[in-house]
């Protein structure tokens, strides 16, 4: 679910017709004086976090004047509160409350429809005052090809033992409350409190929605920068991951870490799981093995070779992870292959030095294996592979016996260099990115095993050079899959002739922040020496 | 006689021009589901591995006869339409592949197919198989896999996990017990059947004498579960495996979320809930085999 801000949700209700307090988002404390000004009223200052109860972690204030109000936000902006720093108030005119109430859509599983809740009762504590006073709620289920109508809103709130004119401006309320959440695809929609003024009026005073991250594609208006939710910002390594899910399609690829910084002494372990279920089985497994998880990563779904290596080279720029462990459900219907190949490619590329256990359980999972094996033989680090006869448990157990024999030490992140490419060389592109082939090199070659590898089948032989049998259009288009295949025959089979660039924006530069971080850090360490 | 599918079944694949509709026909018809035609609007006259191809579903019932189920996969933006297309036409029984779609479109298929007497499987899933019979969907990727993973048998499988349905059906297998149909019901917050739903088709069916069933944290499923068990509706023994015990609790939805459903979703409730009407709920995979064999041999049939 991706939240909106309070006051994101309130122009949305504002332009639905729903009175909401006047006011402004500021983010400067000479801002929220100018609104004050303008206003002319007593405000209230509320900091925009995704952080429920704002009133008793200090985030709500008061003003009476535009210089209390100037003062008030100079204390919220900047702010730490939970994990989330300040950077927007809301100012807005202090409202004379007589009563509160909540009103509430969501998604009901059960009964496969919308579901309009309204109680009598609102503020904070909701939850609990529900549960003393059921009498006070009613909810009643939404026709979707209907719409929330107005009988159905009176009769809703009529049943918490309202009436008269109020009744009526309360349901209206609701009828416009469902048809937000209809059109910009809130996966909930609350006003928590709805405000009946001291002037009769009824107010939007908060509101909570949050959008079907399935549905952020439709509402480009909304801007919404990564469509999932967080307890937190998403860090800039996250931000790199969603970048990569964002442009592949094929398959699903998700990335959030887990902490902020791992100690170098710390027994963190990078996460490759596939599947939600066997994910979290095998995230279970790791736990109990006595070690924490530096991130949680779910690449499944039939991910091409190529997210799996974009995948593995985000997962592996997390400096002092103490090893590598992907596994799934065991019993992937995808063919395994491809994954093998991913993460072939990226540890290869980062001469991997922590230990690796790769339990890659599945359709073709002998074959995944054997690439692993076969190719992984050069690195330093050790890489196992594993099928779905070996359980989770003991491939934490081999991760655990590895870690151990190899002393434990610290994953160091390297800078991503890119690769040579002679002027000369026969270049296409692909979906993701571009593939670059040495013809010079290919004069040596007898096997011509490329031709064969590539299961697409996209490349043919022209004076005894591979080229494109396919248009530079279709290639890039998808009819080259990114398996992967031929530049890993080509590098360990034949003259090293094929690279394959997959680049992952922003990576190189965060890579490097490290790097320089850490260089930094010795700098100032040798001069205290 | 297995739930929702058979060999008789007579299938129609939706996109199946598309790199998945392809691929996975291929695995249908490779293991025997009955595909009689595919349906990708625009490329109506040609042909995928001799299947005919048309432009409407409505098209294919008029020219092959009637058809029983429709396997979707189109991309999530175009799912809506296939599947009210396909129900509008007649279908009563869809499964829908693709994931990402979005909710409020979930629930107008929900709407209409409710309306026509139709039900779904999906979004967001591996499929179905009845082994020996005929598959649905993309499960076990290839027929000669989905053939030598699961086997004809008395145990019904319903999971949220694409992965980890194939994971028990295939360690049952190992441990000598077949299965009658493996349903995954998809992993989105609302799918069209969800468990509860599943075991009460497996309750009607003489094949299935016990049910394996893997619950994630989350929606109201499993709890949902218990409330059939508690009323009498399903009466035949269930092991569970619940998935999420080492996620964060406490994320809800919402508060509106917490009014109507109280504490319902979190893992100590569905397992609790389960507990409670004597579900045998198991903490590892490797146990569900275990179990299965115990309580078949205990249920004296």
């Amino acid at each position: 679910m991706s939240r909106l801000y309070e006051y994101q949700g309130k122009k949305l209700l504002r332009e639905a017709g729903i009175r909401v307090p006047e006011g402004e988002v500021v983010s400067t404390p000479e801002e929220a004086r100018d609104v004050v000004e303008r206003l002319g009223r007593p405000v209230v200052l509320k900091i925009q976090v995704w952080v429920t109860g704002r009133a008793g972690l200090g985030g709500i204030e008061f003003a009476d004047s535009p210089k209390e109000a100037e003062e008030k936000a100079r204390k919220l902006l900047g702010k730490k509160i939970k994990n989330y720093e300040v950077e927007k108030i809301l100012v807005e005119e202090k409202l004379a409350i007589r009563s509160e109430y909540f009103a509430g859509l969501i998604i009901d599983d059960a009964q496969k429809s919308p579901l309009m809740i309204f109680s009598s009762v609102g503020g904070t504590g909701i939850e609990e005052i529900a549960q003393e006073h059921p009498e006070k709620v009613a909810h009643v289920p939404v026709d979707i090809l209907k719409g929330l109508r107005d009988y159905e809103a009176r009769n809703l709130v009529r049943r918490t033992g309202i009436s008269g004119k109020l009744l009526l401006k309360i349901s209206d309320v609701l009828t416009k409350l469902y048809k937000v959440a209809r059109q910009y695809d809130a996966r909930s929609a609350e006003i928590n409190p709805m405000v009946l003024t001291e002037d009769g009026d009824v107010y939007a005073a908060d509101c909570h929605i949050a959008i079907d991250d399935y549905a952020v594609f439709r509402h480009p208006e909304l801007g919404i920068e990564i469509a999932r939710e967080f307890d937190r910002p998403p860090s800039d390594l996250e931000k790199i991951a969603y970048h990569v899910e964002k442009k592949d399609h094929r398959g699903t690829f998700y990335f959030l870490q887990m902490t902020d910084e791992i100690p170098k002494e710390d027994r963190y372990i990078g996460f490759n799981g596939a599947g939600g279920g066997g994910s979290m089985m095998s995230m279970d497994a790791i736990l109990n093995s006595g070690f924490h998880l530096a991130n949680y990563c779910d690449t499944s779904g039939n991910p091409s070779a190529s997210k799996v290596y974009r995948a593995a080279k985000i997962i592996l720029s997390q400096p002092n992870i103490k090893g590598y462990f992907a596994s799934g459900s065991g019993v992937a219907s995808q063919e395994q292959y491809h994954s093998a190949r991913g993460l072939v490619k990226a540890f290869y590329e980062e001469k991997l030095e922590i230990p690796g256990v790769i339990r890659l359980g599945g359709n073709y999972e002998e074959k995944a294996i054997e690439i692993l094996a076969a190719y992984l033989k050069d690195i330093p680090a050790e890489v196992e592979g594993y099928g779905r006869d070996d359980s989770p448990e003991f491939c934490a157990r081999r991760m655990k016996e590895l870690i151990d024999k190899n002393g434990s030490i610290p994953h160091e992140i390297r800078p991503i260099c890119d690769s040579d490419v002679s002027v000369d060389a026969y270049v296409f592109e692909i979906f993701t990115g571009k593939i670059a082939i040495d013809h010079s090199k290919c004069v040596l070659c007898t096997s011509k095993g490329c031709v064969d590898a590539c299961a697409p089948g996209i490349l043919k032989l022209l004076n005894d050079k591979p080229v494109l049998a396919v248009t530079e259009e279709d290639a890039k288009k998808g009819k080259c899959t990114e398996c992967l295949a031929c530049e890993i025959f080509c590098q360990f089979h034949e003259q090293n002739a094929i690279d394959i660039h997959l680049p992952i924006p922003g990576l190189k530069e965060y890579r490097n922040r490290l790097i320089k971080g850490r260089s930094d850090l010795k700098t100032i360490e040798e001069e205290k020496v | 006689m297995a739930i929702l599918v058979s060999e008789k079944s007579r299938v129609v694949v939706q996109g199946i021009t598309g790199r998945e509709g392809m691929v996975r026909t291929r695995l249908m018809t490779d293991y025997g589901t009955h595909v009689v035609a595919g349906v990708t609007p625009g490329k109506g006259g040609g042909e995928v591995y001799e299947i005919p191809v048309y432009d409407t579903v409505e098209e294919a019932w008029e020219k092959c006869g009637p058809i029983d189920i429709s396997v979707i996969f189109v991309p999530a933006a175009l799912v809506k339409n296939a599947a009210l297309e396909a129900i509008d036409a007649g279908v009563k029984f869809l499964t829908i592949v693709p994931d990402r779609v979005p909710i409020f479109d979930v629930l107008e298929i929900a709407r209409l197919a409710k309306d026509r007497g139709a039900v779904f499987v999906g979004p967001n899933t591996l499929g179905l198989v009845s082994p020996g019979k005929a598959v649905l969907g993309m499960i076990g990727g290839r027929a000669e896999r989905a053939r030598e993973w699961f086997r004809p048998g008395d145990i019904g499988v319903s999971s949220r996990s694409g992965g980890m349905t194939s994971a028990i059906s295939y360690y049952l297998t190992e441990a000598g017990l077949g299965q009658s149909t493996i349903v995954h019901v998809g992993g989105d917050a609302v799918v069209g059947l969800s468990h509860p739903e599943v075991m009460e088709l497996f309750e009607k069916d003489e094949q299935t004498r016990l049910v394996a069933m893997f619950g994630e944290i989350g929606t109201t499923q499993e709890e949902r579960v218990a409330d059939l068990i508690e009323e009498g509706k399903f009466t035949k023994p269930l092991i569970a495996y619940v998935g999420g015990k080492a996620a964060k609790s406490g994320t809800r939805f919402s508060h509106a979320g917490a009014i109507v459903e109280g504490t319902r979703g979190s893992y100590k409730s569905k397992v609790q809930r389960l507990r409670d009407v004597g579900v045998r709920v198991v903490e590892s995979i490797s146990e569900i085999p275990k179990v299965a064999l115990e309580l078949r041999g205990s249920s004296g049939r």
